[in-house]
């Protein structure tokens, strides 16, 4: 019985030393595991000529697309602060106006965080758009609000990205 | 709890769930498919891609859980020896391996179209990849050793000390800033997914669950088995 009790003292010490371990470190490790910094994290703390990732909501009515071409520029927002990006290439099918954006690059000597790689970041709400739709209609404050208007599942960003500028010109 | 060790009680008990729970698991799974499948809505954001959810959240849960449970069977054998620990630890180890392979292909295919990437090296996605590495691992070192005992004890160990991932998975995206997104069903104040979709996707949970104690039966069955045999070989030979 005692022998029992000794192993399981030593095993609960040394799993208690483990986790403190782990914890500590990665608490000192923080800066290095988040995956994007948010645009006050980049105001408290510029990265200079690095390359580092931004993330944030892309602000309704920001998204401005080059006349023919591939080009977006819009604006990351994490509501206290802001950042123009701009971007050239294809866009991921759910990045749309009101929802989370992951842009890597750098930022310019202008303000302007050109970025070489985008991502769009879904958020944790599921639901089937009729009830996104009746959402919309009792003008609920949440996520739903950046549905387009005619409430049809869109499966193609391209799709998607007109209906958005068209709702927001 | 210490009653149900004893491998021939804990055979009794085994045999008379079997059959239901392969049976549950069939049912479930043929009703969580086609419910999440064909007959749950579309998403109002991903559309039809949404359903790859049904598959990869039940792998996800029961690539943990079944760590969790071979982490608790590992500090069972250390402490209390019981030779029962030891073959479910081992029993369940391929099968948690599946389980994550499962959700990390999953989540690569549903990322490809929704984020615009397979893989980023987030906390998430790097957490469950150093999980799957754990079964790798473990499974490769309770082999490694000309004496079982000795691979079991080292395996245990292993199992122990990778059981800090686990909270380190399910907190990563609340800890620090992730690409994958927060928690839906098991969070603080509530699922945030329509009930047309959680329905569909609990059933698929039970089905991941029931087939896992299923299988995870037939398993232990075997394993005991060729432990008598080891034992009776051992007896002849001396």
């Amino acid at each position: 019985m005692t022998r029992k009790r000794r192993r399981m003292m030593i095993l609960a010490l040394a799993l208690l030393g483990l986790g403190t371990a782990t914890a500590l470190t990665l608490s000192a490790f923080r800066d290095n595991i988040v995956f994007f910094y948010s645009p006050s994290d980049l105001a408290a703390k510029p990265p200079g000529g690095r390359t580092v990732r931004i993330g944030g909501l892309v602000e309704t009515g920001s998204l401005k697309r080059d006349a023919g071409g591939l080009t977006v520029t819009f604006q990351v927002t994490d509501t206290a602060k802001s950042l123009p990006v701009t971007y050239t290439g294809i866009l991921p099918d759910l990045f749309r106006e009101g929802q989370g954006v992951v842009a890597e690059g750098k930022l310019g000597p202008d303000g302007v965080f050109a970025a070489t790689e985008l991502l769009a970041k879904h958020d944790e709400k599921y639901m089937p758009p009729d009830v996104a739709d009746a959402l919309k209609r009792a003008g609920h404050p949440g996520k739903p609000g950046d549905v387009p208007a005619s409430g049809a599942p869109v499966a193609a960003g391209e799709e998607h990205q007109t209906s958005t500028l068209r709702t927001n010109p | 709890m210490h009653r149900f060790a004893n491998p021939a009680r804990f055979l009794k008990i085994a045999n008379a769930v079997l059959p239901w729970a392969a049976g549950l698991s069939a049912v479930c799974f043929v009703a969580g498919l086609y419910l999440g499948l064909v007959a749950s809505p579309p998403d109002y954001q991903q559309g039809d891609t949404v359903r790859i959810m049904y598959i990869h959240v039940p792998a996800a849960w029961m690539s943990m859980f079944t760590y969790s449970t071979m982490a608790v069977a590992a500090a069972a054998a250390l402490v209390w020896k019981h030779p029962l620990a030891e073959v479910y630890a081992k029993a369940a180890a391929p099968l948690g391996a599946g389980f994550t392979a499962l959700c990390l292909l999953t989540g690569s295919l549903w990322g490809a179209p929704m984020w615009g990437t397979w893989w980023v090296w987030d906390a998430r996605l790097t957490s469950v990849l150093v999980l799957f590495f754990l079964y790798l691992g473990y499974m490769a070192l309770v082999d490694a050793f000309d004496d079982p005992a000795r691979g079991n004890k080292a395996g245990n160990i292993l199992l122990l000390v990778g059981a800090v991932n686990v909270p380190i998975i399910k907190f990563s995206v609340e800890w620090w800033n992730t690409l994958h997104q927060p928690a839906s069903v098991f969070r603080l104040g509530g699922p945030t997914i329509a009930a047309s979709m959680l329905w569909p996707l609990l059933l698929m949970a039970v089905a991941f669950q029931s087939y896992f104690f299923a299988v995870v039966i037939l398993r232990i069955r075997a394993g005991l088995a060729a432990r008598r045999v080891q034992t009776l070989r051992l007896g002849q030979a001396g």
